[in-house]
This record gives structure tokens, sequence and C-alpha cells, in this order.
């Protein structure tokens, strides 16, 4: 279970949040919402440790994150706005290495999470050949392959495509059916059940 | 903890090696770039000073040595600057290995792509230089173990500078002071070598920032990283 107790996000002398408490249990979906600049991406950046906590605590299992770091790292799937897809590698060299980083998958493994994400045939293109739109879907491949069980989504539907969307969104549906954890943000509507809100607007 | 297919330490570093490898050899250009640098000014050298054994054969070691360290000044503001921007070093600050031990991992693949070559080259660019096959196993010896030091070291500067858009020449400015003691000492032991004086204490003392700089160096960049990446 991931907690946040009382943050609060301080960047350019402005207050983008405080007072900010969640809770995420297991097989919750919870969705960061506000208005551009409102501190989305810094919060998730936050969770991940990228950016220091200001004020406020974050702990994991009731443990502090930064008390159990490996730990948190290991259970922890981060995809941002950034997608660390090299143009010069395939787009299975490239699912390859940025799995590799998490977990141990054969290539069969890796060509199916390919094909998933509707990359059948463009396994050895080189991404640099690849639309903005498909070199996000190899990045999106790694939700195929990951079981950690809980996913920081940072706008990841950038540049997908509507059928995309609704692929993915049934995608969450059902890791949050099998219990995983997801946070994340996205400018599209979702029409997911049992979907949390945050609205940072709340805690400006 | 459950272990979902979690790979052992030494397959994610390898992995880190292996990716950064390839990447390169899939940009041969800026493989080359350090490499005709280095020849370049050793080949120029003599014929822009002076051709004569007398002067070439004291002079060679310094004169390797210098090119080694500018050369590999080159290709350093690219250590972690590409990764920084296309998110790869957010990737890797949260995989599971400990970040020190990744650090390395990504000094050892750029030491094997920006280095050796040099060092490989060394044996033909120093007999042109009239150096005797004696002495050149000393020089091969210095830059071995100097070499890795200066990558490390220049490494805490390329993560300094992570996260400005042309920190080149800032990098060299921060990083060049630090290395004149390996250039000192590792240009020194073929000079006494030369002059029939033992070299242990030179190469000793190579060794010694070695192992120094392996224990420290990774310790200062990955906390110079972690700051370049909450800006």
């Amino acid at each position: 279970m991931l907690e946040a107790v009382e943050l609060a996000c301080e960047r350019d002398d402005r207050m983008l949040f405080t007072g900010l408490s969640f809770r995420v249990a297991p097989g919750d979906l919870l969705q960061v919402e506000g208005a551009n600049g409102s501190g989305k991406t810094s919060l998730l950046r936050m969770i991940c440790g990228f950016l220091p906590l200001q004020q406020g605590q974050l702990r994991w299992h009731t443990q502090a994150i930064g008390d159990n770091w490996p730990g948190f790292c290991q259970d922890l799937l981060y995809l941002g706005h950034r997608t660390a897809i090299k143009p010069g590698l395939t787009a299975l060299e490239n699912l390859r290495f940025l799995h590799s980083l998490h977990g141990h998958a054969t290539d069969a493994q890796l060509w199916q999470a390919l094909e998933s994400v509707g990359l059948r045939g463009y396994e050895e293109s080189y991404c640099r050949n690849l639309s903005a739109g498909q070199q996000r879907r190899v990045s999106l491949a790694q939700l195929y392959l990951s079981d950690a069980p809980l996913w920081v989504l940072d706008e990841i539907f950038t540049a997908i495509d509507k059928s995309g969307v609704a692929q993915f969104e049934a995608l969450l549906r059902e890791r949050a059916q099998q219990g995983g954890m997801v946070v994340f943000t996205t400018h599209h509507q979702m029409a997911l059940p049992g979907l949390k809100v945050l609205h940072l607007g709340d805690y400006a | 903890m459950s272990q979902r297919g979690a790979r052992t330490m030494f397959g994610a570093l390898w992995c880190i090696i292996r990716h950064d490898m390839r990447l390169a050899f899939r940009h041969r250009q800026s493989l080359f770039n350090p490499l005709t640098f280095f020849v370049m000014v050793i080949v120029l050298f003599p014929l822009g000073v002076s051709p004569d054994k007398a002067f070439l054969a004291p002079a060679a070691a310094g004169l390797v040595w210098v090119a080694v360290l500018l050369s590999m000044m080159l290709s350093l503001d690219r250590l972690f600057q590409v990764d920084y921007e296309d998110g790869t070093l957010e990737q890797l600050s949260v995989c599971a290995q400990p970040f020190y031990l990744i650090v390395l991992a990504k000094q050892l693949a750029h030491w094997l792509l920006s280095a050796l070559p040099l060092i490989l080259l060394t044996p033909l660019l120093a007999t042109m230089l009239h150096l005797d096959a004696a002495h050149l196993g000393v020089l091969m010896v210095s830059l071995l173990l100097g070499t890795p030091i200066i990558g490390l070291i220049g490494g805490i500067g390329a993560a300094l500078t992570v996260s400005l858009r042309s920190g080149g020449l800032l990098i060299s400015l921060l990083v060049l002071p630090l290395t004149i003691p390996v250039l000192i000492f590792g240009a020194g032991s073929v000079l006494a070598s030369l002059d029939g004086l033992p070299v242990q204490g030179h190469l000793a003392f190579l060794g010694a920032m070695l192992a120094l700089s392996i224990t420290l160096a990774p310790l200062a960049t990955a906390a110079a990283l972690r700051a370049g990446m909450s800006g």
C-alpha cells in the first residue's frame, strides 16, 4: 500500500500543493488530475524519488520509502513523459533493455508484448523510423511484461490513438482486478469503474 | 521480497554495458572522433616540431599521455547527456540495483569504448616516436592504470553538468586540473624508465589513485546525477 501524508511541493517560489494526503491500496487506480502546471508530474516524480520530499512522508507498506529504497524500486514501474527509447536501436532491443532493468524476459515474451501493443512486424525496425505513437507503444509494452505491484505512469497516452487508449484502459482495469496499484496522470477522459481521482487544485 | 523473475545484479549490469556498447557501435562517428584526434595529434607533432630521434624518444611518453587525456575529454560530455535527455537515467535510477554500481557499469562501458582503442593504438604510435619496446611496456601499464582514473574523475564533471545544455567546456575546466596528477605520474613513469630508474613508485601511485577513484568517484557521480535529475 502506498501512503502519502501531508505532502507539499514548492517550485520557483510557487506553492503547487500542500497538505496532500492520499492512500493507494491494492486494486486501486488513482488518477492525479489538475490544470497544467498544477504539480501532477512533480507529485509522481516525488513518489519515484527524483524530487526530494520537501514536507510530509511517503510510505510503502507502512515503511518510509527512503528506508527501504531498493525494496521499493523492485516493486515500482515508472513510465514517464520521456520514454527512454533510443532511436538507434530496434523496437525489440529497446524493450529488451528497458525490461532488463526490472526482470528477465525471454525473446518470445518480448515479441508477444510488442504484438500486444500493435507493433507486430515492427520488432526489427529502428525506432527512429517509427512514429511518435509507435515509439510510445514500445515503452508501453513494458506494462505487458511487468508484474511490479505499483505502476506510476505519467502522461503515457500522449500520441496514442483512440483505440490504443481504450486498449490500455482495459489493461489498467485488468491490472486493478489482479490487485495491482496504479497512479497515473492523463488528460484523456477515462472510463474506469472504481477510479479514484485526486484533484490537485483542492490542495493548492 | 518476491522474486518476480528478478535479475541477478551482474545480469542487469551486463545488460547496461551491452546496451551502451551497442548504441556506440550504431553511432560509429562519435566512436572514431576521439581516435582520429589522438592519431592526428601524434602524427603531426614530429612534423611540426622535430622528427629527430634524440628529441622524440624522451618526449614520446608525455606526448602520448597528453593526447590520450585530451581525446578522453572529447567524449566526456556525452557520457550521461543523452541518457539524461531521453529519460534513460530516470529508468536507471529506479532500477532495483544500486545506483553506484549502475554508474560504475556505465563508466566501464565508456572506458572500453573511449580509452581502450587509444591504448591499443599506442604501440604503433609509440614506435613511430622511437620509443623502445622496454619503455613501451611501462607506458602501456601506466595507461591501463591511468585512463580509468581520468574516466572516473571525468564522470563526476559530466554528471555535475548533465542538466546544462552545453557543458562541454565546463567539464574540461572542472576535470582537467584534477587529472594533472595522473598525467604527471603516468608520463613520469616512462621518463623514470628512460633514465634507468625504478618505475614501481610511479605505478604504485597510479594504482592507489585508481583504487581510490573506483571506490569514491561513482558515489560522487551518482549523487551529482540525482541532483541533476531533481532540477
